[in-house]
């Protein structure tokens, strides 16, 4: 679905199996998700042209030093530092393309998956070892290199964090700094693991971004992933899970706050190949300025095999000015009757005018009771990362997402609430 | 002391079919230490009185005046006119999800002072206000409204009353949907605000049922838009026994 003006909300808590169940306003996939090509070889994917089911929300154009057209799909920079400082339990390498634990993870799913796995020079290998119990969290830093707006050099990276059997880590990524990145990162959990992996994209101005995250899922394994994008002019990210064990537990949440300008694009795939596993999406998002977009697609397939199956996913926008776009699809396909249940909810809708007037009748200036709301928005998200210093990060991100923009939300606050245009009462 | 002056005030409403006149021409004073109870039948006005004094945008003003202290109330945005001293108990309180009540009342409370209340004195204050309206103190993390009861949103509204401290206290049918123990908490909360000879209180009610618990030193009757009857609390005795009726067969020979 895609809005601009209207509240919009699907809601199918309980969705059944009829064949194929699948929802999304203005063109359904024309085939089960199951059968979109995956493949190591770029040659497999064309420049896109944006007309393509993966592609038809995404501006190709500023995504096109990311394609590699004019190199054969192969990018050659070398634009970004990578920086683990690890727990002290953890191991980090640096390691050649040829390593064998890489690509174990899924294959890519698109083009510009396809030149981060044909670009990456080395590749960052992070190994929560057997059993390890980590007692600090492992941070990454993916750094664009300095070299102004004219200099930027398309790069691909690779990053595998592999959670052995039992162990216990977080693993935060952040990039920063001004790039133009394609980026891989693999995120295996063994038998029994449980890991939680938070990548936040605040990119610079003029940065461009895509990555591909490929989750393998093993037996009894519970992973939580949390994906957040503030900053950088266009960032896309395809996080694809895959159960590959029983019993097995995911935990997909997002965070994406767009201003004027920023195309920020999320497309989740949860694969539920085996039985009994248990996944929850949720992803929540502000906008605010004219030509803020974010885009929303949450694939969910539960495959014949897959019995006893727990899947939910929402989405939620908050459109917090005029000019701004949000589309949001979610699709569930189901195999089989015999899960435990599945269902997605999706919703966008303005600010409140009864809220704020709720509020501001407490005296709170309209400035600081439209904060209130956004941070409320995000709050309940945030408390479910369940890793204070990154909750306490974000928190702030948002504040200062909010700061950066209250000229925006003040200078446009007639054309938000339609209620206020000819209010007589109202004054300075 | 304080005075809350309504003057031939008129108000429309934004409605489906174009804006409809509901207010024509309402005459109140309201001083510091007094209570006026608002009564009259569905429709006639009360809850329009209480959204246009505290500048609900779906509510127009068309004609008339409203002051405090000769300020010019009509004049200030709907924030501006809380810090002013207006307080509105609503009806339907909205949900803030997200919000905990903590944190809504220290954020209102430092609104309306303009600076933040001293934290050890304000935790006692509100633990002391939650106290005293039965409220369990696991009360303030929960979020604004949200899952609220009806009796626990009534409470909530008290609860901002109090600590707020307004010169006006405007109680939107604060009475409407209460069991009679949840009123009687509500209403002594009304009435600890009633002490203090600082605070006028406006009781907008459908029931007389209240009218026992707060006692009010002047009744209004609103008829189709404006004051069909004034007098003291011995009218409002009158209304118990007999109903509006009166006034409505009134209004339609007029």
């Amino acid at each position: 679905m895609t809005t601009t003006t209207d509240s919009l909300s699907t809601d199918h808590s309980k969705a059944v199996a009829d064949g194929s169940h699948t929802h999304g306003v203005g063109g359904t996939p024309e085939s089960s998700r199951a059968s979109r090509p995956t493949s190591f070889d770029v040659a497999d994917f064309p420049v896109p042209n944006g007309r393509e089911e993966e592609w038809r929300f995404s501006p190709v154009d500023r995504l096109a030093p990311l394609f590699a057209g004019a190199t054969d799909g192969v990018l050659s920079g070398h634009g970004v530092l990578t920086t683990v400082v690890e727990a002290p339990e953890v191991k980090v390498e640096i390691v050649d393309r040829g390593d064998a634990r890489l690509g174990r993870a899924g294959k890519p799913g698109d083009r510009t998956a396809a030149v981060a796995w044909a670009s990456y020079p080395r590749a960052t290998v992070v190994t929560i070892p057997k059993e390890a119990v980590a007692t600090e969290v492992t941070s990454i830093r993916v750094e664009g290199v300095e070299g102004g707006v004219q200099a930027l050099e398309p790069s691909g990276t690779h990053l595998l964090v592999h959670a052995e059997a039992l162990s216990q880590s977080v693993v935060v990524i952040d990039h920063i700094g001004h790039a133009a990145l394609t980026e891989t990162v693999e995120i295996v959990a063994d038998e029994g693991a449980h890991l939680t992996v938070v990548t936040v994209h605040d990119w610079a101005e003029g940065s461009v971004h895509a990555t591909s995250h490929r989750l393998r899922i093993g037996r009894d394994a519970t992973v939580k992933h949390i994906a957040v994008t503030l900053g950088g002019d266009v960032v896309r990210i395809t996080p694809d899970a895959e159960f590959v064990g029983e019993g097995a537990n995911v935990k997909m949440l997002g965070l994406y706050f767009a201003d004027a300008g920023q195309h920020q694009e999320q497309r989740l795939f949860v694969d539920h190949a085996v039985p009994n596993c248990v996944s929850r999406v949720a992803y929540k998002g502000a906008l605010q300025g004219e030509g803020a977009h974010t885009v929303w697609v949450g694939d969910v397939l539960i495959r014949a095999a897959a019995e006893g199956t727990d899947t939910y996913e929402l989405n939620r926008n908050l459109v917090l000015s005029d000019g701004a776009r949000a589309d949001s699809v979610p699709n569930l396909e189901i195999e089989t009757g015999l899960i435990e249940g599945a269902g997605h909810a999706s919703a966008t809708g303005r600010f409140d005018d009864e809220q704020l007037f709720y509020l501001r009748a407490r005296g709170i200036p309209e400035p600081d009771a439209r904060r209130l709301v956004v941070r409320g928005f995000f709050a309940e998200l945030i408390h479910e990362i369940g890793v204070p210093s990154v909750e306490e990060r974000l928190i702030e991100s948002i504040e200062r997402e909010l700061e950066k923009s209250m000229s925006v939300l003040d200078g446009t606050t007639a054309h938000v609430e339609g209620s206020e245009v000819g209010l007589t009462t109202e004054g300075a | 002391m304080s005075t809350l002056e309504i003057r031939d005030l008129h108000v429309s409403v934004e409605t489906k079919e174009g804006p409809k006149q509901i207010l024509r021409g309402v005459d109140l004073t309201v001083a510091s230490g007094e209570t006026h109870a608002i009564m009259g039948p569905n429709g006639s006005g009360k809850s329009t009185l209480a959204y246009s004094l505290a500048g609900h945008p779906k509510y127009h003003v068309t004609s008339g005046t409203v002051t405090l202290d000769g300020e010019d109330v009509l004049a200030l945005s709907v924030d501006a006119r809380a810090r002013a001293g207006l307080f509105l108990a609503m009806q339907y309180p909205v949900e803030v999800p997200g919000v905990s009540v903590s944190n809504f009342l220290r954020t209102a409370k430092t609104a309306i002072d303009g600076q933040a209340p001293p934290l050890r004195t304000w935790v006692k204050d509100v633990r002391k206000a939650m106290d005293d309206l039965r409220m369990d103190p696991a009360f303030a993390e929960r979020s604004v409204n949200e899952g609220f009861s009806g009796g626990e949103k009534k409470r909530h509204e008290i609860l901002q009353m109090e600590l707020l401290k307004p010169k006006f206290a405007i109680l939107d049918e604060t009475d409407s949907g209460l069991d009679v123990d949840a009123l009687r908490v509500v209403s002594e909360g009304v009435n600890r605000v009633k002490e203090n000879p600082d605070v006028g209180v406006l009781l907008i009610t459908h029931y007389t049922r209240i009218l026992r618990y707060i006692k009010p030193d002047f009744v209004h009757v609103f008829v189709d838009g404006k004051v069909a009857e004034e007098g003291g609390p011995e009218l409002a005795d009158r209304l118990e026994n007999e109903g509006y009726d009166r006034f409505l067969t009134t209004a339609t020979v007029i």
